[in-house]
Formats: C-alpha cells, sequence, structure tokens
C-alpha cells in the first residue's frame, strides 16, 4: 500500500509538473462541449431550391409561395433554364431545381393534370430524398387547394385524407443538443482517457525510465494501478466539468440520478483506461500507441450509436457494437438523461462493462513484463 | 541532392522498419471505408416499431403491411395501450408507435377524413424525425393511390430526377469524406509526431548540426507520408469503384492533382504543428482534439454546413477539408472540370503557402 501511494506521489507530480498537457486535458474538452454540439444538427432543413419558371401564370406564383414559406426551403434565385440551374447545382448553390413547363396553368385547368419536373443533388442521398418527399407533400396540399377552387364538393370531401400528428416522447421540443451534449461529453471522456493512458507507458519505455522502475521491487500490479488511478481522477473531474457546462450552457439536467452516471462513468473509465494501458504495454514507440488507440477510437465512435443509429446497421456491424464499449455509455447517458432510467434499468450495461474493465485490465497487468 | 535523397531515406526506414504502424497506415482507410460503406448510414433502416390497431379493418392492416414491407420499418410488436407502448419505448424495443383510431377504415371509406398518430422516441431527435417523415411519405403514398383510384381531376404530377445519385446511395456522400479524414491524419498528425519525435529524443539536435540544411531535414520528413498518401487515395478509389461502385466521372489526374494539393496543406500543417510543440503528447494532442474533430464536423461530410449557426459556418471556411471536400465531389462524383472548381483551388493554395510560411518561421534550428 505505501509503495502504491509513493508510485501515485510521483504519477501526480509529473501530470501536474506538465502544464500545457494539463491544460489541454482541461480546456480542450470545454471548447468542444461547447462548440461542436451546435455543428451536430442534421436535421434536413434549408434545402436550396432554384425555381426556372416558363409559365407566368398566377398558378404558379402561387405555388412557389407556398413552397418557400414552409421553412423546408430557401429559394436562392430564379434561373432562366434548366441549364442555368443546374449549373448552379454544380457549385453546390442549390440542391433542388424545380422546372415549371410552360402552360403549367393552363394545363392544370384545362387538361385537367399537369407536370412538374424536379431535379435534385442526390449525392447526399437522405437528403435528397426527404427533400423530395417534402416538395411532394407541399405540392399536394396546393393540389388540394386548387381543386377546392373548382370542383364543388359534396358534404364530404371526396379526397381521402389521412391526417398525421406527430408525438415526440421524451425531447418533444426535438432538442437534438439533450443528445448530443452528453454524447460528445462520453467521446471525449473515452478520447482523453484512452490516449492518456496508451502514451503513458509507453512514454517511459521510450525515454528509458521504465527500466529504472523494473530493477524495483514494485509489483505489476501496483505499477498498472498508480499509473491508472491518477487518469482516473483527471476523468471524473473532466467529466463533472463536462456536466456542468451541459446546464450553464445548453441547460441540460439529467431526468435521472447522477449516482446513476456517476456509477456507471467510474466503472467506465476503468474500462478505458485499462484499454489505453493495455495498448501502451504493448506498443514500442509512442508514435505506435498512439496511431493504434487512434484506430481504435475511430471505430468506436463511428460505431458508437452517437451519429448514426446502431439499428440501421448490418447484424456483423452490430456485434462489433456489443464489443464496443463507448456505445454502452451512449445507450446509458441517453437512457439516464432523457428518459430518467434508474439503476436498475441499466444494470446489464454496467456488467457488460464491468467485464470489460476487469478483462482489459487484468490483461495490462499480464501482459506488463518487467524484464525485457 | 545526394544528402537529400539519402535523409529520406532514412525516413522511409523508420516507417517500414515499424510494421504496426504501416500496417495501420495502410490498413486505415480499407477499414473506414468499409465501415463507412457498409455499416454507417444516416439513413435508418429496419428501425423496430410497434402498432396500435383497435379497427384492425381491411385498410389499417395493407397500411401496415406496407410499412413493414419496406425497409425503414419493421413491426415487432402489437399493443393495446398507450401503457405498453411507454414500456416499450423504456426498453428500448422500438423506436416509434403507429396509433391508429377506431374505425380507420370506415372513417376512410366514408367520411374520407381519418387520423393517425405516429410516436417517436424522441432521444434521438435525429432518428425520430427521419422516421416519421419515412413513415409519413409511406402514408402518403397509399393515400396517393387512393386518390389515383378515384381519378380526381387536377392534378399536379411532380416527376423527380435524382441527379448525379440515382440509387441514393450513401457511399457518394461519404467517399470524399474520408479521403479528406485519412489524408489529414496520416500527413498532419503522423508528420508532426515523427519530427517531435526526434526533438523528444534529441535526435533533432544531431541532425541540427549535420551541413544538411534544416529546411531539407524537415522536408525529408514529409516526403515518405507524402508516398504513402498518394498509396492510401489510390487503395480508397479502387474500394469505392470495385467495392462500393462508385463511379469516377471527372478527370483521373485532376483529381490526383487536388489530391497531392491537399496533402501538401496537410503536410504544411503537421510541420507547423510540430514547430510549435515540445512534446508528442502536446503534438498528439493538438491534431487530434484541435484538428480532427472539426474536420469530422465541419467540413460538411457528416453534418449540413447550412444548418450550423453563423459563426460556426464561419470557422467551417478555415478547414481545409471543407474545401478538398467539395473539390472531391466536384470532380469525381459530378464529373466537373477546372472551370468548376478554380476557385476552392485557389483557396487551397493560399492556404498551402500560408501555413508552409509560418511553419518555416516559426522552425527553430537553435536550441532554447
Amino acid at each position: 500500500m505505501r509503495t502504491l501511494k509513493f508510485l501515485l506521489q510521483k504519477e501526480f507530480r509529473q501530470i501536474f509538473r506538465d502544464p500545457s498537457i494539463l491544460r489541454l486535458i482541461f480546456v480542450m474538452p470545454v471548447i468542444q462541449l461547447l462548440i461542436l454540439p451546435w455543428a451536430a444538427d442534421y436535421e434536413i432543413k434549408n434545402i436550396k431550391l432554384v425555381i426556372v419558371d416558363h409559365d407566368p401564370s398566377s398558378y404558379s406564383q402561387v405555388m412557389v409561395n407556398k413552397i418557400t414559406s414552409s421553412g423546408y426551403f430557401q429559394l436562392t434565385g430564379y434561373g432562366q433554364s434548366y441549364q442555368e440551374a443546374l449549373v448552379q447545382v454544380e457549385r453546390d448553390e442549390a440542391d433542388l431545381v424545380l422546372e415549371i413547363p410552360a402552360g403549367f396553368g393552363r394545363d392544370l385547368v384545362k387538361e385537367e393534370e399537369a407536370r412538374l419536373f424536379m431535379a435534385l443533388n442526390a449525392i447526399n442521398g437522405v437528403k435528397a430524398n426527404l427533400g423530395g418527399a417534402y416538395l411532394r407533400t407541399i405540392l399536394q396540399e396546393y393540389n388540394k387547394q386548387v381543386r377546392l377552387e373548382w370542383i364543388q364538393f359534396p358534404r364530404f370531401n371526396p379526397e381521402p385524407q389521412i391526417e398525421i400528428t406527430t408525438a415526440n416522447w421524451y425531447n418533444p421540443l426535438m432538442n437534438y443538443k439533450y443528445f448530443m451534449v452528453p454524447g460528445i461529453l462520453v467521446l471525449l471522456l473515452t478520447m482523453i482517457g484512452t490516449n492518456l493512458t496508451a502514451i503513458n507507458i509507453v512514454r517511459e519505455k521510450e525515454i528509458g525510465t521504465i527500466e529504472q522502475i523494473n530493477v524495483t521491487p514494485v509489483r505489476k500490479v501496483h505499477f498498472i494501478l498508480s499509473k491508472l488511478i491518477p487518469f482516473w481522477v483527471l476523468g471524473m473531474v473532466v467529466l463533472s466539468l463536462g456536466f456542468l457546462i451541459a446546464r450553464v450552457a445548453y441547460g441540460i439536467i439529467p431526468l435521472g440520478s447522477f449516482l446513476t452516471i456517476y456509477v456507471f462513468a467510474m466503472v467506465y473509465l476503468l474500462a478505458v483506461l485499462g484499454l489505453g494501458l493495455l495498448i501502451s504495454t504493448y506498443s514500442a514507440t509512442q508514435q505506435q500507441a498512439m496511431l493504434v488507440s487512434f484506430f481504435l477510437m475511430m471505430i468506436f465512435i463511428l460505431l458508437g450509436g452517437l451519429y448514426t443509429s446502431i439499428d440501421s446497421m448490418p447484424v456483423w456491424a452490430q456485434y462489433i457494437t456489443k464489443a464496443n464499449p463507448v456505445s454502452y455509455f451512449i445507450e446509458v447517458m441517453r437512457r439516464v438523461v432523457l428518459k430518467g432510467s434508474g439503476l436498475s434499468d441499466i444494470l446489464p450495461q454496467l456488467w457488460t462493462i464491468s467485464g470489460f474493465a476487469l478483462l482489459f485490465n487484468g490483461w495490462a497487468v499480464y501482459s506488463y513484463r518487467k524484464r525485457s | 541532392m545526394n544528402q537529400f535523397l539519402s535523409l529520406i531515406k532514412k525516413e522511409f526506414y523508420h516507417i517500414f522498419r515499424d510494421r504496426r504502424t504501416l500496417f495501420i497506415l495502410l490498413g486505415m482507410p480499407v477499414v473506414q471505408i468499409l465501415i463507412f460503406g457498409f455499416a454507417l448510414t444516416n439513413e435508418v433502416k429496419n428501425a423496430s416499431i410497434a402498432v396500435l390497431d383497435p379497427s384492425k379493418d381491411a385498410e389499417s392492416l395493407s397500411l401496415i403491411t406496407q410499412l413493414d414491407a419496406s425497409r425503414y420499418f419493421d413491426v415487432v410488436e402489437e399493443v393495446q395501450n398507450y401503457a405498453q407502448i411507454e414500456a416499450a419505448f423504456r426498453k428500448g424495443k422500438i423506436k416509434m408507435a403507429v396509433v391508429f383510431p377506431q374505425r380507420f377504415g370506415e372513417d376512410l371509406r366514408h367520411v374520407n377524413k381519418v387520423q393517425l398518430q405516429f410516436i417517436a422516441d424522441a432521444s434521438d431527435p435525429n432518428v425520430a424525425n427521419t422516421l416519421t417523415n419515412y413513415a409519413s411519405s409511406i402514408v402518403q403514398d397509399y393515400q396517393n393511390r387512393l386518390v389515383q383510384e378515384r381519378k380526381l381531376p387536377y392534378r399536379i404530377i411532380p416527376e423527380l430526377r435524382m441527379l448525379y445519385n440515382p440509387q441514393l446511395k450513401g457511399a457518394f456522400n461519404f467517399v470524399p469524406g474520408v479521403m479528406a479524414m485519412v489524408l489529414l491524419l496520416v500527413c498532419t498528425m503522423m508528420t508532426a509526431i515523427t519530427i517531435v519525435r526526434e526533438k523528444e529524443m534529441g535526435t533533432l539536435e544531431i541532425l541540427l548540426v549535420s551541413p544538411l540544411r534544416p529546411f531539407s531535414i524537415v522536408v525529408a520528413k514529409a516526403v515518405p507520408y507524402l508516398v504513402l498518401s498518394v498509396v492510401n487515395i489510390i487503395s480508397i478509389l479502387l474500394l469505392s469503384v470495385y467495392v462500393l461502385e462508385v463511379p469516377i466521372n471527372g478527370s483521373i489526374p485532376l483529381l490526383f492533382f487536388v489530391s497531392i494539393l491537399f496533402i501538401l496543406v496537410s503536410l504544411s500543417l503537421g510541420l507547423l504543428i510540430s514547430a510549435v510543440t515540445a512534446s508528442q503528447q502536446t503534438a498528439m494532442f493538438i491534431s487530434l482534439v484541435a484538428l480532427f474533430l472539426p474536420t469530422v464536423m465541419l467540413s460538411g461530410f457528416m453534418f449540413p454546413i447550412e444548418n450550423m449557426p453563423l459563426p460556426l459556418r464561419t470557422v467551417s471556411n478555415l478547414v481545409p477539408a471543407k474545401w478538398y471536400y467539395f473539390v472531391v465531389k466536384a470532380v469525381m462524383i459530378k464529373g466537373l472540370g477546372v472551370k468548376a472548381i478554380w476557385r476552392e483551388l485557389l483557396i487551397l493554395h493560399a492556404m498551402l503557402f500560408f501555413l508552409l510560411f509560418m511553419a518555416i518561421r516559426k522552425f527553430k534550428i537553435r536550441l532554447a
């Protein structure tokens, strides 16, 4: 126990002696949390629309007004021809070209049907798909309006109408920040934890100071623990700082209890730090350790369920996410912060992450060799 | 020149000797392309939904079948009341619930007006939004078919054309993004770290007292990463053409030209970082947190830039990857030529010269 105390003293001194790293550990997450959530809104809106109107009738005028006032579309201008409008799409200045053919209004009234041409930039398939759907809905509304003008309807509207109402539970204002901020906090915590520990032991290897530890009677467990605990403390501080920012800057107060989150976070941090240590014991240079941890981080973060839903992944990728600690914490955060789940609701995740923590740390202790 | 060549040779030895690093450097883009190509889509597929259908008539059943048959939804549960919906949400079993009224079909047939409710789990608002939109359009299609059956006059028929990507594949959007990410990572982070490593180990001192010019020492460090990056571009392009079936519509030499331009920008950024940092840890942190995350978030390939508040939109202009992303999309997918991208090329050139100038100015040939 005494050995551990001295080792811890050494580690803390080393951390506090390098203010630039310390500054990075604390300042970076703050800046990230203040900036990034603002960027992470991928609701499809502001679809840039360019209109080529060959039909100067009032029908097309009213229709265009209806489209632009819907809030989804942003009229960037009128084009003289389809070719001219297409140039705007090529320059990413427009996403959608709506071409109203000559005689649109006349056809609508006389021929009883009129055509419209839309061309969407579909490089971003989701945006194109939804943009098209929005526009079709608006056109349908307009269509209904035209019909009402011309047909004297019987008692009931002959056009079947399914009115859709939508309820958004757990986040009725659809504030994506409630979801993104805790998620980004998890990512930051994971990145800081894994990377710092990953390069820590390697650094001693590279500088050669690990030899000095190896010739002392310090036990392997003590050595690993002494590397683990300081970063664990730092991680908890970063987490608390993160929640403070979430509260002050975004007004996010978890529906569930902080206790649940902290209990989970304590175990989670052990797991990520253990992963870092494991990488460290296997690497020869800091560069190597960093690259390996970066590589794993990238997979963990992308498959973590924050940016894209795990349900839409293919089955093999869903299996990978089962081995991904990040996905468990993001799930837990979402449940506790937004749905108010308690400790008993997240027990399965807690057990799994404890398993990860034991596995990684045990493996790290085992694979750390005092002999070279 | 001879000296310079042997210096480059030394750097190549450094890289080839570390098999694990080399393996990751070359394997990273492959894994990324595969993950993005097959596992990551913003499109939500096979979302589990529940239905609450007290009417159970032909119309409601047909609508449920259509929801279930679409690739977006799987009807996994039939519930009897709202409490069961709530329970299913809490357990995370479903993402959305569709609630039919009593006598859905009857009302639709006779009154022509009926209400339908979607309840989405908005704890992930993006998914909730997408799901309700998909469901609405399925219902709308259903409604349209009914309208067509009744042959109503005064119809507006919209004809949609999907440009560039008629099958709406996600790959068209992210292949350019992955290219930017990989290049930035390999060039900026790795270059910064190797130089700082020599600083930390003290071997930079040995090089600096040699008759080699300081500038060529630094350039020699960057050359191998340039070569590696070109290899990576080739493998990304091969994978995307042959595995993901994303065509290269524009000129390949132009694509390589802009890629090399972007590589040079990233390398200069790496040089600049290495010039202002003293330890590998700091260099890594700066490249990771200050570069990588903003690149992912502000280049426009994950999140739409037009949705961001004005300050962020302004900042995004400083991210080189944003311009590269635009250019790659234009050349590779839209098949455009230099005429369409000269402005972006000019910006990238300006960035290159500025960063290189700063890096050379900040590079200290004397020890502190």
